[in-house]
């Protein structure tokens, strides 16, 4: 009996540990930004500000490009998510239902996409052809749904009962009928589910408007993060010579601010993630 | 008569039963938008693919440049580059195998060994957080410890007089990138574990329990062999990604002074292509890339089959 407690004390412990090593990053974050930098300037370590300090957060609400690439991120955010949700549930709607001719063909089409893709550069070509570069557009359409979404979102609606569809039709519904008062009103956790699914993607996306958006004031937040945090010596970007320049202008409280700041939307919304991810992700894993 | 061409006779008798338009049409409609966006951004980029063979140049356009052959892909294979992205590639997929993976079976083997339904529950909602947060941030974050006037840097010269280029050199950027894959998905990772292991009858363990089974027992008897075979699949899927790394994270990792051994395939068609504007060498590179990765994956598969498992496809 003894042994069993001393594995549970372990196993208890280890894991507050593990728990630990995810959480003090965020509270070090978060002191850091509070502190004036002469505070944290040589990487001390603290978890909580010797001496208060909102010059950061004076300093990002004040600055134009920052609120402005936040605005950006809302838009696209907001904008890609209804473009995905719509694209998402009207296709696998169509596909859910047995008695359409040539669904298995469809099915076929789209899962091929799962295993072999053009690439980076044909893609690209591609955008660029259709004029979308420097859009929103270029960002939220190459994105708007993915093979695994059609699969995942069909195989919910096929398992929604039959005889609901020939009752509403009995009651002289058309098809889209259907689909929008007797459907849609059932498959909300689904459409919850993919919506913050959506809305994460929108909101952590950074290399779609890099290579896709030219003048940097139509940027969304993560790419302009990623400029303020910069570390010297990076030459993948053309401009990253100046991008560490300004990072080190910037202080390590606004660089922290800044970080936090754009996870915040995404930490906000992690109680109802964590509610119906975990049912999503395995959503993924039923088959027909 | 082929199979497909039964399935298109069957497909068009279906279509005249069924009352064509009437009953159908809505449906086609419905299904126009995405099946047009898999055409656009899907099938059209494959075309692309065949620029490849061409000496593609954007002024006289995809149809008119010339073609090349095979002339690109003799470049490609005969440089040190090609050799150097495999292993690049080849090597941070292999680390994340052997680093990773164990780490979230371990992980999930922990927290279905609490007791306690509010302790795991926490513990869950916590080592998931990091997954949702993007490669940016995590970047960041990574500066603010990594960096080289960042925390860890700093307890070392305090320390131990020590200062480690973690972000700026070849020797630390395979270690860190794995570490930085762990901190932020290796909780995301256990989800589908704990699936598997909620499907364990609960008598195996009761029976464990009064056969005198130590815990350690129960774990190697029960517990394991209760996620076998969701091991077995994962371990199936990673080896057949061998040739994906997580591009954002790498994109963002990689520098100057790292380039030896960041330089992965995807890294090198961004780098050639949409900076040096060498679209054709690019799109080669690529190629060779989307090409191995669907032989492996297809291998993957084949492979999870002949174990008896279901298919991912």
């Amino acid at each position: 009996m003894i042994k069993v407690k001393w594995f549970d004390t372990l196993n208890a412990f280890f894991l507050v540990l593990i728990g630990l090593s995810v959480l003090i990053p965020f509270v070090y974050i978060t002191a850091v930004s509070f502190s004036p930098p002469s505070e944290s300037l040589g990487g001390r370590f603290y978890l909580w500000p010797k001496e208060w300090s909102f010059a950061a957060y004076d300093y990002l609400f004040h600055a134009r490009n920052f609120i402005r690439s936040l605005q950006n991120s809302v838009v696209i955010t907001v904008l890609g998510t209804c473009v995905n949700l719509l694209i998402s549930i009207t296709l696998s709607y169509a596909l859910s239902k047995r008695f359409v001719p040539g669904r298995r063909i469809a099915l076929l089409f789209i899962f091929f996409t799962m295993i072999f893709h053009g690439g980076m550069i044909p893609s690209y070509l591609v955008v660029k052809s259709l004029g979308l570069i420097d859009s929103y557009w270029a960002i939220i359409l190459p994105a708007a749904t993915s093979a695994f979404n059609i699969m995942v979102i069909r195989t919910f609606f096929q398992s929604l009962p039959e005889s609901l569809d020939e009752a509403a039709r009995i009651d002289g519904a058309g098809e889209f009928r259907i689909l929008l008062s007797v459907v849609l009103p059932l498959s909300k956790p689904i459409i919850a589910t993919f919506a913050l699914f959506f809305m994460v993607q929108y909101w952590n996306e950074f290399f779609s408007a890099i290579i896709y958006l030219n003048d940097s004031r139509d940027w969304p937040i993560q790419p302009l993060l990623r400029q303020m945090v910069a570390i010297s010596a990076s030459n993948i970007s053309a401009d990253a010579a100046l991008d560490a320049q300004l990072a080190v202008s910037l202080g390590p409280n606004v660089q922290n601010a800044a970080i936090l700041l754009a996870m915040l939307p995404i930490v906000a919304v992690y109680p109802f993630l964590q509610k119906y991810f975990a049912k999503g992700a395995m959503l993924g894993s039923i088959k027909e | 008569m082929r199979p497909w061409m039964g399935e298109v006779v069957a497909m068009l008798e279906r279509t005249r039963r069924l009352g064509w338009p009437g009953k159908l049409l809505p449906y086609y409609v419905l299904a126009a938008p995405g099946i047009a966006y898999f055409l656009i951004f899907h099938y059209t980029p494959m075309w692309g693919l065949l620029l490849a063979f061409k000496d593609y140049s954007p002024f006289i356009g995809i149809w008119n440049s010339p073609w090349s052959g095979f002339e690109h892909f003799r470049h490609f294979f005969s440089t040190n580059d090609f050799w150097n992205l495999l292993r690049n590639t080849l090597l941070i997929s292999f680390y994340n195998l052997a680093v990773f993976f164990p780490t979230t079976i371990v992980l999930a083997i922990m927290m279905n060994e609490v007791a306690q339904r509010w302790f795991k529950r926490l513990a869950q909602t916590v080592v998931y957080l990091p997954h949702f947060l993007s490669w940016v941030v995590i970047y960041g974050m990574t500066i603010t410890f990594f960096g080289p006037s960042g925390v860890i840097n700093h307890w070392l010269e305090a320390g131990f007089g020590m200062n480690f280029k973690f972000l700026i050199s070849n020797e630390w950027f395979r270690p860190l990138v794995v570490f930085q894959a762990i901190w932020k998905d290796a909780g995301w990772g256990t989800v589908i574990l704990l699936a598997a292991l909620a499907g364990i009858n609960p008598e195996l363990y009761e029976a464990a329990k009064v056969d005198g089974a130590g815990r350690f027992r129960t774990i190697w008897h029960i517990t394991l062999p209760g996620m076998k075979s969701t091991i077995v699949i994962l371990l199936l899927l990673q080896l057949g990604s061998s040739m994906d790394t997580n591009f954002m994270q790498i994109f963002l990792m990689a520098n100057s002074l790292n380039l030896d051994v960041s330089n992965v395939f995807d890294l090198y068609v961004y780098r050639v292509g949409l900076q040096q504007f060498n679209y054709s060498y690019a799109i080669t590179a690529g190629l060779f890339k989307s090409a191995a990765s669907l032989i492996l994956v297809l291998g993957a598969n084949y492979a999870v089959r002949k174990m008896g498992e279901d298919g991912i496809f």
